[in-house]
């Protein structure tokens, strides 16, 4: 027997030992802490708090226009009727900006107790000293905390949270901000371009390889309160870098809005990675826009994995710009009871020789809804690109439910297209099947979960193959009807 | 040594989606026995093996199960493998991504903990089995009974009974959709395997499986009741005659 297959087994058996030992029943991020913001611009959305916002952050006139024009597409255009229910989102009550304090700091020392305990329950500190070249850490609508090690700020590269990069090198954010995702693009950006607060700015300079990845964490706390980050990473000229990005905020019953955008730029012959674990609470809306300009030769690389939120709609876009540059996604959902993910993701092919790889997993429990939404475009003239969408879905129960809606267009003859998809089950006679050769109920799910994941194990962390199989275990364990 | 190995099962009624199956069902299958296990389409055989493993969506509602003394009713599927019951399933499922390697020594390791078998031996061990089952060795890596034939499928149910060694054996059906030279080859690890240690209930519609694994023991199940138990010679009568002589006693 190969070395490889073997290797491969002990691997999957010490995942099964680590998931055995994880007994709480309760996330471990869906603690509420009691802070409260240091200022908020209240509950609405008008004029008013957009100034209000520009002002606290005492911003160039550049951006206030920015703002100001966004709030009026905002207004202009409606709220989209072509994907899920989002009657629910309570526009009127919600606060679109939530200051924690003044402080934005690079010692964790100097972090307010409240929010520093927080990032400290979810292990960031810890992380950041392990694992990670840099880190930005945002609470509410404001970062916190930035730090980058000393070699990387040595060879030029900058990371911090976005209003710092505005103060700090302002031409060079004007340069990206909005490029590749205009105001224009959806409601949800235009909003973002009104009230963005936060997210981080990454620079990596041309030719600087950063081998440890680089992390922003956002915590959501507050009820009914608006999260609108703005994050651009800019790859240059034959550099890499890799670019996490982890999201929690405690259940409330008021429903939340988290819109996003993030930019990513691959330059010429560079090469980018970005990972987003999102696992927002059950009250959470996440809309966010998700876009990359790859450049010839360029490599963009998008892993997302949705656990949480009530409603996902994400579907982060490659525009392949430049000869030979390419794009690979792997989206990995999991809708949970009353959940909806409708992810996805788009590839347009503008330049020849450019290929794409979609490979999206979603598993549904109970009545959660996964949907695939993609689009493919391959342009005239992009001869010999080539695009590849795999789906793969696993369902829970009768009523779970996954579909998938891919969109092609395709106007060029030389290039090639395929599409996969599969559905599959863990049902009860599976489970007992594997029971009753004597694996444990939370072996046999595992190994289901596990199984499904299986072929793109080795492009997650593996904290997020245990997460999500807990996840998983405790809408099953809920349910009750499998223990 | 005197490890005994004896199921009773005593007044075992149960249903399925509200609908009594088994009426009142005693069996009793001792070490070094081969029972044979007949009956019409829908008497609950299958029925039978399902309610002995704990299939959830089985309700016992009365009777007992008895292991060498200790009572399964209640018990967990994963306890009752363990406790050394195996069932050949009638029509296995697949489980996609589930790759047979893990899957098969997890299991291995949950039901032998003591035995501590090197990742490599265990691989040797399942792959001298595979062959004389006759499959191929790549189905180590395949996912269970995914894109298996109904012959395949059959043909691991006894690579998985040899190498995780219960005692109790329900193989329910293990002789339809296999080809003559499977039959020869699955029966000769059956004979192979069988010790005064272990015994077997086999269930069957066939002569062809009982003329190489001959049963001591012959039970017919009609609507959910054990209506005639004998020897080989009933099993005979059946194949001549059908069920009607029995239903019309
Ligand atoms: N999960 C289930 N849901 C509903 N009815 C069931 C279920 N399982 C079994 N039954 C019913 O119980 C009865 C007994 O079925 P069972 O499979 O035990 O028969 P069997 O003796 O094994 O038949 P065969 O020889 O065809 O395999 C049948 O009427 C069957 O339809
Ligand atoms: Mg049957």
């Amino acid at each position: 027997m190969e070395v490889q297959n073997m290797s491969k087994d002990e691997e999957i058996e010490k995942l099964l030992e680590s998931v055995k030992n994880i007994t709480s029943k309760k996330s471990d991020w869906e603690f509420k802490d009691s802070f409260k913001p240091q200022y908020t611009t209240g509950k609405g959305l008008n004029k008013k708090v957009v100034e209000e916002i520009s002002d606290i952050k005492n911003e160039p006139d550049w951006m206030r226009r920015i703002r100001l024009k966004a709030l009026e597409i905002f207004e202009a255009k409606p709220v989209p009727t072509w994907g899920p229910d989002l009657s629910g989102i309570d526009w009127e009550n919600i606060s679109y900006y939530n200051k924690p304090g003044d402080s934005n700091t690079n010692s964790w020392d100097d972090v307010p107790e409240m929010i520093k305990d927080t990032f400290q329950k979810l292990g960031i500190p810890e992380m950041e000293q392990k694992y990670l070249a840099g880190s930005v850490a945002q609470y509410e609508s404001e970062g916190v905390y930035h730090s980058l090690r000393k070699v990387w700020e040595d060879k030029g590269v900058v990371f911090m949270d976005l209003d710092s990069a505005i103060r700090e090198h302002p031409d060079l954010v004007k340069q990206y901000f909005c490029k590749a995702v205009p105001i224009t693009d959806n409601k949800f950006a235009a909003l973002n371009g009104a009230v963005w607060s936060g997210g981080s700015f990454l620079y990596v300079p041309k030719g600087v390889h950063i081998d440890m990845p680089l992390q922003t964490y956002f915590r959501m706390n507050n009820e009914g309160t608006g999260q609108f980050e703005h994050t651009i990473v800019v790859a240059d000229e034959g550099s890499s870098v890799h670019y996490i990005e982890g999201c929690t905020a405690p259940r409330w019953d008021k429903n939340s809005l988290h819109s996003a955008i993030v930019e990513i730029y691959v330059n010429k012959n560079a090469k980018a990675r970005y990972t987003s674990v999102q696992n927002w609470s059950k009250s959470v809306y996440n809309m966010p826009t998700k876009r990359a300009w790859v450049e010839e030769n360029g490599q963009m690389e998008w892993v997302g994995g949705s656990l949480g939120s009530k409603v996902t709609m994400l579907y982060p876009s490659s525009y392949l710009r430049g000869a030979h540059a390419s794009a690979s996604n792997l989206n990995i959902s999991l809708a949970g009871p009353g959940t909806v993910k409708d992810t996805g993701a788009k590839a347009l092919h503008f330049a020849p020789y450019t290929t794409s790889k979609i490979v999206a997993k979603s598993i549904s429990i109970e009545d959660g809804k996964a949907i695939y939404r993609g689009l493919l475009r391959i342009n005239k003239g992009a001869i010999e690109s080539k695009s590849h969408v795999q789906c793969d879905a696993l369902l829970i129960n009768d009523e779970s439910a996954s579909y998938t809606f891919p969109h092609d267009e395709i106007y060029e003859p030389t290039a090639t297209f395929g599409h996969e998809a599969s559905v599959g089950k863990i049902g009860t006679e599976e489970l007992t099947y594997l029971r009753s050769r004597g694996l444990s109920e939370d072996e046999a799910s595992s190994m289901i979960v596990l199984g499904f994941l299986d072929d793109v194990m080795r492009e997650i962390p593996m904290e997020f193959a245990i997460e999500m199989n807990r996840l998983i275990k405790m809408e099953m364990s809920k349910m009750g009807a499998v223990g | 040594m005197d490890i005994m190995t004896e199921l009773i099962i005593k007044n075992l009624s149960a249903r399925v989606e509200g609908k009594e199956i088994l009426k009142d069902v005693n069996l009793t299958i001792r070490g070094g026995e081969i029972h044979a296990l007949m009956g019409p389409n829908g008497a609950g055989k299958s029925t039978l093996g399902n309610v002995l493993i704990g299939h959830p969506n089985y309700e016992i509602t009365g009777g007992s199960i008895k292991l060498d003394g200790v009572e399964l009713v209640g018990k967990y599927p994963e306890e009752r493998a363990r406790a050394g019951l195996y069932l050949a399933f009638q029509s296995p499922v697949a489980i996609p991504g589930v790759k047979l390697s893990a899957f098969l020594r997890t299991a291995y390791k949950n039901l032998h903990p003591e035995e501590k078998l090197s990742v490599n031996d265990f691989y040797k061990l399942v792959s001298s089995h595979l062959k004389k089952v006759g499959l191929d060795e790549s189905f180590m890596s395949r996912s269970v009974n995914d894109g298996f034939s109904g012959g395949e499928r059959k043909r691991l149910e006894i690579l998985q009974m040899v190498i995780l060694r219960p005692k109790i054996i329900v193989l329910d059906e293990i002789d339809s959709g296999l080809d003559v030279d499977a039959l020869g080859l699955i029966s000769d690890e059956i004979l192979q395997f069988f010790s005064d240690q272990t015994a077997f209930l086999i269930v069957t519609h066939y002569q062809r499986i009982l003329k190489r694994i001959d049963p001591q023991f012959v039970h017919v199940l009609m609507n959910g009741k054990i209506a005639k138990e004998g020897d080989r010679e009933l099993a005979l009568r059946i194949e001549n005659e059908g069920y009607d002589w029995i239903r019309g006693n």
